[in-house]
């Protein structure tokens, strides 16, 4: 079967499965739709928090920007592991006990407040915006690249299927749907990765294979690097041969400590996380879950380090002084005899992630570190899609300086292609990269789902029933269960609308998401939520004063900083903006501790609440309404 | 649950967050970034320690940190009898 075929076999197949899990799974109750009735096995809600977590970035973007960072990536990969420890021991099983919907109802109750409410919604509402918008951008991203459609028709399928299991199944369908999609994604990564390890180190995990040797000679340019080096020396020194830092030699440690607390924090406050810990039956069942979601995470993650340093020696051996014209036509020989065709490279050059400037007029391909072609980002900008008489895509960018050591770069590389291209660089089979698409789409209409999710039901729930048809009298919502059901239904489908039409025109926050929804996470619901089950003492003056103080800080540095031009030269204490939710953090549980100390305690019944929230026992009961 | 049994319940929860934590700061924080150098210094099969930590080692190491959590809550629920 050619290869177009079996892409739309494997996503039509996936996603056949996908609607026919949100049939079965239809939710009947505001119990269904919000937490899934509540009933979900901790092994099968952990699966479906790790889908729900890794997201389209973690899955073809997060092993190309280490391949390309090193050992500064171990942020990212520490960040989204580690925030799940402070899941386990600090959030999962109070939150569970509470039994609720929402990340809003636990801040609106512990602190009696509509306000405090009515703020959570918003971050909530902006945070996950934010990063779905991305989500829905990656998903037209993959069908683009895979199935030759539009991106923007891309979005709009993909709309289209969430629409249909999220509207329908609620998190009940979203539960079942991502179990399903952590298999998919997770065989997706995995079988190229082996093929990778064995190919680059003859190691079948890729965890063990980064402690392995190289089973090929490579010419890294200036040097040719034997066979039998250790991966990891092979590594630092091709990399440092061609210009750029070693590849294990860490950058700013304290800019790498503020940016890894900020991910953690951020991890464990991020709204669509959390409730994923409200759908399973007791506490103990919510510590487990979070145990088994780090569990599935970690078979991902600790991969993606490894398929990083694979595919960095791999790409500067395929890459490295081959002759174009040849190398994608018939192939070329390596000095070993290994054959290397660069069929890959002239396709992704149509996706535009690749491209050449052959600046020295070889008609060979030189890659060292550098910009290959002059553009704020190094960026190609094509010439529609004309190619040169050697079968190479045209570029309009201007020459950028020459002179480089040791010679000047000639490819730009988009960090996406690493995961993308790897099957192909590795000569696997076809289904192999009709997997990967069909694991990229799950990886983002999984984490999609999760987050519009969160914001139906904080809207539904939390801003309609619990402020806006409050019944002054009871303290409960006016609206029946079934009015409620319905407003949810229709505010998931308006949140589709909303992510679609993001997704589509991305506005530039989007592209700020690590800083904006982990930074504001980090700022506001981790310390407010740590604070009301730890502190007895915190009130309700405290607890407003400080979220908005998390809030209002790390929404204005991120901008003033990113989007008002700041100099990074006036950067407080150093930080970076993606690392200022740390700051945050630290200013929220500082404003808040001093103003709840200045004010009253908190009313009997509250403390009353707390207490109850601490033990384990008595979760069970029914907490409808 | 008397008030006495409850605060003796939450103190020894607190002491079991606490120690598991501190294991937690240390090979994330510790091993993967402040002492990322001195760390580097030793290698195994080309590996440096550090950068191990930091990419691989200390994610293995929040898996078992939330297992042993599990089991150690589970026993502290049972023997203050709050289990479920």
């Amino acid at each position: 079967m050619d290869l177009q075929t079996l892409i739309y076999l494997f996503v039509g197949v996936s996603f056949a499965l996908y609607i026919v899990i949100a049939i079965w799974a239809k939710a009947a109750s505001t119990k269904d739709f919000y937490v899934a009735g509540g009933g979900v096995h901790p092994v099968a809600n952990g699966m479906a928090t790790a889908a729900d977590w890794m997201s389209a970035a973690s899955f073809i973007s997060l092993a190309g920007i280490i391949a390309y960072k090193g050992s500064d990536g171990g942020a990212y990969l520490m960040g989204w592991t580690g925030g799940y420890v402070l899941l386990a021991l600090l959030l999962a099983p109070y939150l569970r006990k509470f039994g609720k919907f929402t990340v809003p109802d636990f801040v609106g109750d512990r602190y009696h407040s509509d306000i405090a409410r009515t703020v959570a919604v918003i971050a909530v509402i902006f945070i996950s915006f934010t990063y779905v918008a991305g989500q829905m951008r990656g998903v037209g991203i993959v069908f683009s690249r895979f199935l030759q459609v539009d991106v923007n028709t891309g979005v709009i399928i993909g709309m289209v299927i969430v629409f249909i299991y999220a509207v329908l199944g609620g998190m009940k369908g979203i539960t079942y749907t991502q179990v399903a999609q952590y298999m998919v994604m997770i065989v997706a990564y995995l079988i190229p990765a082996i093929f990778l390890s064995l190919m680059v180190t003859d190691t079948f995990l890729p965890q063990l294979g980064i402690f392995g040797t190289t089973t090929f000679a490579f010419d890294d340019g200036v040097k040719t690097i034997p066979a039998g080096t250790f991966l990891m020396h092979a590594l630092d020194q091709a990399v440092t041969d061609l210009g750029f830092n070693a590849y294990t030699m860490p950058g700013n440690i304290w800019n790498m400590f503020m940016l890894t607390v900020a991910l953690m924090v951020g991890t464990a406050g991020l709204p669509h996380v959390i409730v994923r810990f409200f759908t399973v039956p007791r506490v103990r069942d919510a510590r487990a879950s979070a145990g088994w979601a780090l569990f599935f995470i970690a078979i991902l993650y600790t991969t993606i380090a490894s398929v990083a340093a694979f595919s960095r020696v791999n790409i500067i051996d395929r890459v490295q002084n081959v002759p174009y014209k040849q190398w994608v036509t018939e192939g070329v020989k390596q000095a070993d005899g290994r054959i290397n065709h660069g069929g890959w490279f002239k396709t992704w050059e149509d996706g535009s992630l690749l491209a050449w400037n052959d600046r020295n007029k070889d008609g060979k391909i030189q890659y060292a570190a550098g910009k290959a072609f002059k553009d704020p980002k190094g960026k190609p900008h094509f010439d529609d899609h004309k190619r040169a008489p050697d079968g190479h895509r045209l570029t309009t960018n201007p020459l950028p300086p020459a002179g480089h050591k040791p010679f000047d770069n000639e490819v730009y590389i988009d960090r996406d292609i690493i995961v993308l291209a790897n099957p192909e660089i590795a000569n696997l089979p076809n289904w192999v990269i009709a997997l990967i698409a069909a694991g990229g789409l799950a990886a983002a209409l999984s984490t999609a789902a999760g987050l519009l999710l969160v914001i139906s039901s904080s809207i539904s729930h939390d801003l309609l029933g619990r402020v806006m048809f409050k019944d002054p009298a009871t303290g409960k919502s006016k609206l029946s269960d079934r009015q409620e059901l319905l407003a949810a239904r229709i505010s998931a489908i308006a949140a589709i609308v909303v992510a679609g039409y993001l997704g589509i025109n991305p506005p530039g926050f989007v592209a700020q998401v690590v800083a904006f929804a982990f930074g504001l996470a980090a700022a506001s619901f981790f310390p407010t939520i740590i604070l009301g089950i730890f502190d007895k003492r915190m009130n309700k003056a405290g607890a407003i004063a400080g979220i908005s103080t998390g809030l209002i800080f790390t929404f204005s540095y991120i901008v003033y900083f990113v989007f008002m031009g700041g100099d990074p030269k006036d950067y407080l204490f150093g930080v970076a903006p993606v690392g200022i939710g740390t700051i945050g953090m630290v200013l929220h549980f500082i404003v808040a501790f001093i103003i709840s100390r200045m004010t009253a305690e908190p009313p009997a019944h509250i403390q009353e609440m707390v207490e109850n929230i601490r033990i384990p026992r008595g979760a069970g009961e029914a907490h409808d309404h | 649950m008397t008030e006495e049994k409850a605060r003796a319940y939450w103190k020894e929860n607190i002491s079991a967050i606490l120690k598991l934590l501190t294991v937690w700061f240390i090979v994330s924080y510790g091993a993967g970034i402040l002492f990322i150098n001195q760390l580097n210094q030793i290698e195994i099969s080309g590996v440096k320690l550090g950068f191990w930590f930091a990419q691989q080692g200390s994610i293995y190491v929040f898996v078992i940190l939330i297992y042993i959590y599990v089991k150690w809550m589970n026993k502290i629920d049972e023997k203050y009898d709050v289990h479920e």
